[in-house]
């Protein structure tokens, strides 16, 4: 078991054959991951990357049956990409593009939800479930496969708390980034949720940042309904504020969305919080220990 | 990317939002021409910076004669204005804004933003205007008023009916006319991709008219590429040079006041970096991320950037390498080093794909400033040691 996608899923991609989708369809597909086809408006009936290229999401869906689309086009067609993979019928987005105006994404996403497709992103670095399928742009190597389910909004800090799992002996069952901007697709809460029904997933890491409140939403469902324990570091203590760190989401205005107050949500839903994410790995083992 | 308040409220005019009679100003001269046009018998001698809490920092003043307009302008214009949004360090005004002066009988507060938990944007009203809105969210927030407005279904009467009850505001006409003031800042709000409108005060009149006394704007930076008027309206002088220089290189640069520069890859390692030399005793004396394309060009201008601050006595390099190479890195640092004058000690933490051929690089390259580090704890350590120069 894993969440949301395994060796089986069959991937398209949308913005198949530009330069970013060639690249890292080709390394999902040396990592194992069932890339079936693609979609490049104008170029339907020829082949890339020894795959089949479609005009349509619709066309690729009904040749390929494929349910989840990893989405690489330029930053203002994200919308309109998101809302045709919705509509053919794809089960889960993966939006990698950065730079999607928020208003896009708020229709974008609305229309998601009425169709019934999960998106996650954008902006992120996609999901990977160990050792099974990769989709997205993280660095496959660093993600053994084990029992520590992981989400996060930063793509570096993702494969930088991989990789402190996997050194403390650990491994990962699948690993979520989740986007910075201010509107993104499935949340803390949804994966807490889909990591606690996993059966092969033990304990999960969750990584946050400053801006918003989904970490604090995120801990009082963890005070009700996660049983496994939970790690969680949040990044920009040392953030001033008002200003955007990187991310368009990460930002603290009006006072609100700091580190404190979530760092301080999680400890009282029970979490380990650490300080640092150089432990994120010794914490892991720790709460696995007791 | 935020704009001036006269540049807000020329949008607000092209969508019917009332605002006062006013003209921009360079100079005393042409605020004391202008002043005359406006014809008074009262002016409101503005301070153009993006920056609220003019008023009480004395950037906004209220002139009764052409001869206050000419005493205010020349105490305004060249001042550097110290607000509680400016920072210690303050802003230099360069340029007025006259208005006509307006008959103020109640002050209100309006803003629209996106509510990130709704996924929507929400129109905020107060009865408190004129006060800073945190501080009312703070201490009463019962008296703000938040309204989500779908923009699939848009405004509708009853999101306006909300507004008006809520604020109290009981005679028809003016509820019609409130109703329509906020359907058009709603409206604006949309069109132009803003991330947020603040009106503080939107004042009502003794004639019972609502009229924008003041105006701030900021924009989603990721949707100006189809807003060129809105794009032709930034004002360089306000943003921060630094800033602005790194972020043509794709770099996202923040300068803080700690001692030890950051250079990483990823906003969120980044600012856990930051987090971590705070952790271990140090302080971090900037944000700086060099996305996902580091290479020689990229961290030669890092380092550039960086030790243009004065206070800046160690650098940590803090890589995470996933789909760029580490050992490409390891080169890039090095050519960099052979670019800039890199006179601080430089602690490099190298890893993910390709670490060890990058350590290796490092340690044959021997060069005498250059400290490698196992991983961030270790690098972390090793940068706050280097600072205190240990």
């Amino acid at each position: 078991m894993s969440i949301l996608v395994n060796k089986d899923t069959k991937v398209i991609v949308q913005g198949f054959t530009g330069k970013e989708g060639t690249f890292h369809a080709e390394q999902c597909l040396a990592y194992g991951t069932k890339i079936v086809g693609g979609v490049t408006p104008n170029k339907g009936g020829q082949e890339h990357l020894g795959k089949p290229v479609f005009n349509t999401v619709k066309d690729a869906v009904n040749s390929t049956h494929a349910t989840v689309s990893m989405i690489f086009v330029p930053p203002m067609f994200v919308a309109d990409a998101v809302m045709e993979a919705a509509e053919a019928g794809i089960k889960l987005a993966v939006i990698i593009t950065e730079g999607a105006p928020v208003r896009d994404m708020q229709k974008a996403k609305a229309h998601a939800n009425k169709h019934g497709m999960m998106t996650i992103g954008p902006n992120c670095p996609g999901i990977i479930t160990a050792e099974e399928c990769k989709i997205g742009i993280m660095p496959g190597m660093i993600f053994k496969k084990g029992n520590i389910g992981l989400i996060s909004k930063s793509g570096t800090l993702t494969y930088e708390g991989a990789n402190q799992v996997c050194r403390e002996g650990f491994g990962i069952s699948t690993a979520v980034g989740i986007g910075g901007d201010p509107i993104i697709g499935l949340s803390y809460k949804d994966l807490l949720a889909m990591f606690e029904a996993d059966t092969e997933t033990k304990a999960i890491v969750m990584i946050g940042e400053i801006g918003g409140d989904l970490e604090i939403q995120a801990a009082s469902y963890i005070k009700e309904h996660i049983t496994k324990p939970v790690v969680a570091f949040i990044a920009g203590q040392t953030a001033p504020a008002g200003k955007r760190m990187g991310h368009a989401g990460a930002i603290v205005s009006g006072g609100a969305g700091t580190a404190k107050e979530k760092m301080a949500a999680l400890e009282a839903a029970g979490v380990k919080v650490v300080i640092s994410p150089a432990d994120i790995g010794k914490a892991v083992a720790e709460v696995l220990a007791k | 990317m935020n704009i001036h308040e006269y540049q807000a409220k020329q949008i607000f005019a092209k969508y019917g939002v009332p605002t006062p009679k006013g003209m921009l100003a360079s100079s005393v001269e042409e605020a004391v021409e202008n002043a005359k046009v406006l014809g008074g018998p009262v002016w409101v001698v503005k301070a153009q910076i993006h920056a609220g809490g003019r008023g009480l920092g004395g950037g906004v003043k209220l002139a009764r004669s052409l001869d206050e307009v000419k005493k205010y302008a020349s105490e305004i214009l060249g001042m550097t204005l110290v607000t509680h949004q400016t920072g210690p360090e303050g802003k230099l005004v360069q340029k007025l804004y006259i208005e006509d002066g307006a008959d103020i009988k109640d002050e209100l507060y309006l803003g629209v933003v996106l509510d990130r938990a709704k996924e929507m944007p929400i129109i905020m009203a107060s009865t408190e205007g004129g006060m800073a809105i945190e501080d009312v969210a703070h201490n009463t927030p019962e008296k703000i008023i938040k309204v989500a407005v779908d923009p699939a279904v848009g405004f509708q009467g009853f999101h306006g009916r909300e507004l008006v009850f809520g604020l109290g505001i009981t005679d028809p006409a003016e509820q019609g006319k409130f109703i329509k003031f906020a359907a058009a800042l709603y409206k604006l709000y949309l069109e132009n991709d803003a991330e947020m409108i603040e009106i503080n005060p939107l004042v009502k009149t003794g004639s019972g008219d609502f009229i924008a006394l003041d105006g701030k704007m900021g924009f989603d930076d990721s949707a100006l590429s189809r807003h060129p008027d809105i794009e032709a309206m930034r004002d360089i002088s306000e943003e921060d040079a630094d800033e602005m220089e790194a972020a043509k290189y794709g770099l996202s640069y923040i300068p803080l006041d700690g001692e030890i520069g950051c250079m990483v890859n990823g906003a969120g390692l980044a600012m856990g970096t930051m987090d971590t030399i705070n952790y271990m005793g140090g302080t971090p004396a900037n944000f700086l991320d060099v996305g996902g394309k580091a290479n020689a060009e990229t961290v030669a201008k890092g380092f550039e950037i960086i030790l243009k601050n004065k206070n800046v006595k160690a650098i940590f390099v803090n890589i995470f390498g996933g789909i760029v190479r580490c050992d490409r890195i390891a080169n890039g640092i090095l050519e960099a080093t052979k670019l800039v004058d890199v006179h601080v000690p430089v602690i490099v933490r190298l890893d993910g794909t390709n670490a060890p051929e990058a350590a290796e690089i490092l340690k044959n390259a021997n060069i005498a400033n250059i400290i490698t580090a196992t991983d961030l704890a270790d690098g972390a350590a090793k940068a706050v040691a280097a600072a205190k120069g240990k």
